[in-house]
């Protein structure tokens, strides 16, 4: 009988012990992805910090890495959220209310949503592709402010429309009761009942999805987004460039005073995103408070 | 829910007919907006479907007329890619290795430490943990793929080359760790949907028969959420492929067959880079190239895609 208490009592310490080490392994694990978060922050600091100046936000990029800053691709960037922010929020949220509110249940709506869920998974460079040849040639755009806004805005847009839709959809039924209740129409319960309890939510997924379109390179460079602008595009169809495009420009180049004007591009481009995420999750806190 | 919604859409407005002429117009007036507003948000809709369309037939169209000059045969097969230099040659294969070269090394990483972050938030960590480390998670995932870039061929590279010399200052191995790394979090949280939608009954019966954490994460968790698993790798691998600005910083421009993962390579994506940074004109050769190349690219990430829903959805386990 001994003989077989200790082979059991062997087992389970065995198995203890073994649960013990994975879950060492599991921790070890998943540090790596909070590790390598802490790695790249501190690798571009340590290189970006001593070039973190006034001047790089004042100059325009020129030959010599001393006197070079990022005021044209920053003020690219502005501009080109700037269009993209109205054109993306009343396309993608458009889509969402129509797919929540009024479509039926049948083959057209699946295969909206299904086509929504695959647009999501195509690489941005593909939408590079689409937008070379719709806005660029076909629309002769050329390599304007414009169609890089259109080509991001396309791209943004499964974004959008998804979180629009979760948001919209997590608006209980009684608001909708109580406003038909009280007689309004269906695109008065949806204007002024729905769509306002929804609009932190909807808020959210449009500036993670400028976020996106901030950190975005290769599409914009498919359309041809300068890599070298001296100036400030003056209208939507002046040429531009972007930050991302700017950090590309001087990352590609082999002086190392380019990738120290390099790392501390991405400082300003990740602090830009920090604010932005940071507002994200403001607002969906008082989202989630509300609901 | 819709379709309730609709036959709400009948019930009020109009009933009550002219009072006063301003409320027959202001009825009118809503009752136009209740006719016109579903138009103007299908058609917001139809926008989706519409670039969907633009995808296919600008591919289709400008690869077709590449592919009058270019034998689709020597694309597919050939296995020398020199777009720029006479004699050309247009074999995909080059890039295509290269692609997957860093498709796998990504996977390689991602995967597992992906997986196993998932089981560790969702059966191990306690709830503090999982609220440190879930935010990081998604800021590690909206870092900018540019900033990847420099990250690998300012950290990772140099590491690589001290610990093997005979590497390239442009590698796939480095390329492919740093792709891994941002895919990480899309692999972690997408098990971990899965696996979270596992009732916690099953975990319980499970302990009730005294079990360890790590055998309730084997033999129950990860087989029951295995379809979602799996879909999140596939999605994984897709997302890897198509990723652009890493490779095309730290991996190099030189498309070749090489198996060797210190080696300079050059993916599909980051030739579609390099042709579209010079100023290729209209027409020519290599502008047909970056569609026929954008076209395979496309038609891989999309089967991947299918598969991945295909996978999430005919293996579901329910309970």
């Amino acid at each position: 009988m001994s003989i077989f208490q200790d082979a059991n009592r062997k087992q389970i310490a065995n198995r203890r012990r073994v649960d013990w080490l994975l879950h060492i392994l599991f921790v070890i694990a998943t540090s790596v992805g909070v590790l390598a978060l802490c790695a790249l922050i501190i690798d571009v600091l340590v290189d970006g910090v001593a070039r973190l100046q006034p001047q790089l936000f004042t100059e325009f990029p020129s030959r010599k890495a001393d006197g070079s800053g990022m005021k044209s691709a920053l003020v690219g960037t502005v501009y080109m959220l700037l269009i993209m922010l109205p054109l993306s929020f009343v396309l993608g949220v458009g889509a969402a209310i129509y797919l929540e509110e009024y479509a039926g249940k049948n083959r057209l709506t699946r295969l909206i949503q299904l086509n929504i869920s695959t647009l999501a998974g195509v690489p941005s460079i593909v939408y590079g592709i689409l937008g070379l040849t719709i806005f660029v040639r076909l629309m002769s755009l050329d390599r304007s402010l414009i169609a890089g806004a259109f080509t991001m805005t396309l791209l943004v847009l499964p974004i959008i429309i998804v979180s629009a839709q979760e948001a919209i959809r997590a608006v209980p039924k009684s608001r909708r009761d109580a406003s038909f209740a009280l007689g309004a129409t269906k695109w008065q319960t949806v204007s002024r009942s729905v769509i306002p309890s929804s609009l932190a939510g909807i808020l959210t997924g449009v500036i993670l999805a400028m976020s996106r379109a901030i950190g975005e390179t290769a599409p914009l460079v498919m359309i041809g987004a300068l890599t070298y602008v001296a100036f400030l595009p003056n209208s939507l169809m002046d040429s531009f460039t972007v930050m991302p495009i700017q950090i590309y420009n001087w990352i590609s180049k082999p002086q190392l005073e380019f990738k120290e004007l390099a790392a501390s591009g991405i400082l300003v481009l990740l602090a830009l995103l920090l604010i932005m995420n940071f507002s994200a999750i403001m607002l969906r806190n008082k989202y989630q408070k509300n609901v | 829910m819709q379709g309730e919604a609709m036959q709400e859409n009948n019930q009020p407005q109009t009933n009550v007919s002219s009072k006063a002429g301003a409320y027959v117009f202001k009825n009118e007036r809503v009752s136009i907006m209740n006719k016109v507003m579903p138009v103007l948000l299908f058609l917001c809709a139809s926008i989706s479907v519409l670039t969907t369309i633009g995808i296919v037939v600008t591919l289709i169209s400008e690869t077709f007329a590449f592919f009058q000059k270019v034998p689709v045969f020597d694309f597919l097969f050939g296995t020398k890619w020199s777009p720029l230099i006479t004699p050309k040659s247009f074999g995909v294969l080059p890039l295509l290795n290269g692609t997957l070269m860093i498709t796998l090394i990504a996977c390689l990483v991602a995967i597992p430490f992906g997986l196993a972050s998932a089981i560790y938030l969702s059966e191990y960590a306690p709830k503090i943990v999982r609220k440190i480390v879930k935010p990081i998670l998604e800021v590690l995932a909206g870092v900018p793929t540019i900033v990847y870039g420099y990250f690998a061929l300012s950290l990772i590279t140099p590491l690589i080359r001290d610990i093997f010399p005979n590497a390239g200052v442009f590698n796939a191995l480095s390329a492919g760790i740093v792709v891994g790394i941002m895919i990480i979090p899309m692999v972690c949280s997408l098990s971990e949907d899965a696996m979270s939608a596992v009732p916690r009954s099953l975990r319980d019966g499970a302990y009730a028969l005294g079990a360890t954490r790590f055998e309730v994460a084997l033999k129950i968790v990860v087989p029951a959420a295995f379809s979602g698993i799996v879909a999140s790798a596939v999605l994984a691998f897709s997302r890897a492929i198509g990723e652009t600005m890493i490779v095309t910083v730290a991996a190099g421009a030189t498309p070749s067959l090489t198996a060797n993962p210190l080696d300079s390579i050059q993916t599909m994506t980051a030739y579609i880079v390099q042709v579209s940074l010079g100023d290729t004109p209209h027409g020519s050769l290599e502008y047909g190239s970056i569609f026929a190349v954008g076209m395979t690219l496309f038609v891989i990430t999309f089967l991947l895609n299918i598969l991945a829903q295909y996978i999430a959805r005919r293996f579901r386990e329910e309970y």
